[in-house]
């Protein structure tokens, strides 16, 4: 037991990141999330005279706090977010606020999908989801390098194949 | 498709089918008979209109038991060497296979018309998500069912080895456990449904307003305070009969039993009977449920965690999983233990508790959940009326010790230890649950900190796993413990991630 031996015990950070790439990506998002409510605003508010100030204010305050999310936070999520896989588990750590640890190993993993949305075939990225017989056991690595995650899902594919069993 | 009669290996359902149908449908054709025979004498006289019924009646019971014919006729199925296959279809042939291997569970049913005939519905599942993995033959004999049961789940190359083995049956009902009926959540849901279902009613046939009347005539002489007193206690002694007489369908002929092959079958039902097997390879760990007032009278309920049990819409309303319903705690011990074949159930286990941040954790959250509404109200008693003020008092007074109360029985309740084959956690104060789950059933962990946990040096270590609800947490334990428990439940998967470092280093 730790607290007999006087020990801390910590889950260390997995070893990679992402690829830089992702930081784009995220921006990429972030820009068009913004710009669904803001660009409809700003027509309107170009059109419409009398109300044209209380069209544009909330369009320059979403725009400016959007534009203000896109650039700083992405640089932050990107040291956050990190993954690893080993020749028995593969190992994610997500979040800032919320931290979250997920380990799932290599013996009990079901399924292995890659998928690249039309924004990440534009970066040249790539997520990796890997799953296991739990509903809740599904480990998600977004934001890799579209090589890395066609090597990654081939040699999880190859390892969970040469494993025996029902993975339950 | 040819008349012909199928070869040996093919079988057909019970032709009997065919009269429950019949049986049914009139069942039903009755009750609409009578209000539609009195629309009718609006326009035609009494024997016409009985007359016009009767024929209505005979054709739509006809077209049912003639459509129920055509399915009998076109359903058949086999138990190959391989697989189980099943052709059926009204219109359209559908044939479907299920790879024996892959036969998880092989349920029984029998409402009260198929039993009076000796029939039994039998469901073949493989325990996969969607109706496409079940097989139904509705309906076979009971002789037949009972053959298909032992065919599809006797593998004895499945048995698990060692332990405390006791075969036969595990318990049976002890008709003093209906104590634990009315103090479930069930009475007062019904109670409330009781008197909803009144109103309803009464407002079909446009005498609501007549309702309300008379209730209120019965009270006119008593005080409202008394008024809604008698109508709660009122809601609630139908609730409780209500939970009673639920508690008796469910439970009657309750007998759980380990059969020879290794599968644990629950048989129980009173107009309704239910037979459940679970094969003894699948079962995960139990979990033992304590609603909160079951729990004050000292009875447990028992649940299977078990892979592959049928997941879809039917069997989750009908308790599938439940080995044992609530009966006194020691009794749940031995069962769980009986099940597990294990000498002590590992859900008695002595359990690590949390540290003290974690009550802390509780009593904010109860108070800020108490505390919110009564702040709004004081803010619209300030703006608005005094009265308001009085109420968020009064709401305030009440309401914050029974906070306090819940909150520190829900930090009474977290605990978490291993035990021999097993991972204990326990939790939850209105269902407090004690889930013990096979280590080896173990396929990941999850462990979540949020920054509060990561500040109070908390964090919530969850396993997750294919069988049950997926994934069982050990919440706000002590950060370092709790990692440590994680990387002992399941030695070398936690382990190569994990940094140990000197205290206060």
């Amino acid at each position: 037991m730790p607290q007999g031996e006087g020990e801390t015990v910590r889950l260390r950070p997995p070893r990679n990141t992402l690829n830089e790439r992702a930081v784009g990506w995220w921006r990429a998002q972030w820009l068009l999330m913004t710009a669904v409510p803001v660009v409809p605003l700003a027509v309107l508010g170009a059109l419409i005279e009398p109300a044209r100030f209380w069209l544009l204010l909330p369009a320059a305050v979403l725009a400016a706090a959007g534009t203000a999310t896109a650039v700083l936070f992405p640089l932050w999520w990107f040291r956050t977010h990190r993954w690893e896989v080993t020749e028995d588990a593969v190992y994610v750590l997500t979040g800032f606020f919320w931290q979250e640890w997920r380990i799932a190993p290599m013996s009990r993993i079901q399924t292995v999908d890659t998928v690249r949305g039309p924004l990440e075939q534009l970066f040249r990225l790539a997520t990796v989801t890997v799953t296991t017989a739990s509903a809740k056991g599904a480990v998600r690595i977004e934001g890799l390098d579209h090589e890395v995650a066609a090597d990654l899902a081939e040699r999880l594919t190859r390892i969970t194949r040469d494993t025996p069993g029902d993975a339950t | 498709m040819s008349t012909v009669a199928p070869p040996a290996d093919w079988r057909r359902l019970d032709p009997r089918t065919v009269l429950v149908t019949a049986l049914v449908v009139a069942g039903v054709v009755a009750g609409a008979a009578v209000p539609l025979t009195l629309g009718l004498t609006r326009w035609f006289s009494l024997p016409v209109a009985v007359l016009q019924v009767l024929a209505g009646a005979v054709l739509v019971i006809g077209v049912a038991a003639g459509a129920d014919r055509v399915r009998w006729h076109r359903t058949r199925y086999r138990i190959g060497q391989e697989h189980v296959d099943l052709h059926t279809g009204l219109l359209l042939v559908k044939r479907r296979s299920l790879a024996r291997d892959r036969v998880r569970t092989v349920d029984l049913t029998a409402n009260p018309m198929l039993r009076l005939l000796g029939l039994v519905t039998v469901r073949i599942g493989t325990g996969e998500q969607g109706s496409e993995s079940t097989l139904e033959l509705d309906p076979v004999t009971r002789a037949e069912g009972e053959r298909l049961r032992r065919l599809l789940l006797d593998r004895a190359a499945t048995t698990p080895a060692g332990g405390v083995h006791h075969e036969g049956e595990l318990a049976v009902l002890d008709p003093r456990w209906i104590r634990y009926a009315p103090v479930s959540f069930v009475a007062p849901m019904l109670g409330g449904a009781a008197a909803g279902a009144v109103m309803q009613v009464s407002e079909w046939v446009g005498a609501q307003g007549q309702v309300i009347e008379w209730v209120g005539d019965r009270f006119r002489e008593t005080p409202l305070l008394w008024t809604i007193i008698a109508l709660v206690l009122a809601a609630l002694v139908a609730g409780v009969v209500g939970a009673l007489g639920l508690w008796i369908e469910m439970w009657w002929n309750y007998r759980l039993e380990r059969e020879p092959g290794g599968t644990l079958r629950v048989r129980r039902g009173l107009f309704t009977s239910r037979s459940i097997s679970v094969e003894e390879a699948r079962l995960r760990g139990v979990d033992l449920v304590e609603p909160l007032g079951v729990r004050l009278l000292g009875a447990a309920r028992l649940d299977a965690i078990t892979t592959g049990l049928a997941k879809d819409h039917e069997a989750r309303n009908a308790d599938h999983n439940t080995l044992l319903p609530a009966a006194p705690r020691t009794r749940a011990d031995t069962v769980a233990a009986d099940v597990l074949r294990e000498a002590d159930t590992p859900t008695g286990a002595t359990l690590t508790p949390h540290p003290r941040a974690a009550r802390g954790r509780r009593l904010r959250w109860s108070l800020a959940a108490v505390l919110g509404p009564v702040l709004i109200l004081t803010l619209l008693g300030a703006l608005l009326t005094p009265v308001l003020l009085w109420i968020a008092l009064g709401c305030a007074v009440a309401a914050v010790p029974v906070a306090v109360m819940l909150a520190l029985d829900a930090y009474r309740a977290l605990g978490h230890a291993l035990s021999g084959r097993y991972l204990v956690t326990r939790s939850g104060t209105l269902r407090r649950s004690t889930a013990a789950l096979e280590r080896a059933g173990v396929i990941g962990w999850t462990v979540k900190q949020s920054v509060f946990q990561r500040r109070a040096g908390l964090l919530s270590v969850t396993a997750t796993t294919a069988a049950g609800g997926g994934a069982y947490t050990a919440y706000d334990t002590d950060a370092s413990e709790g990692l440590t428990f994680a990387a002992e439940a399941v030695p070398g998967l936690l382990e190569p991630f994990l940094e140990r470092s000197p205290r206060g280093a």
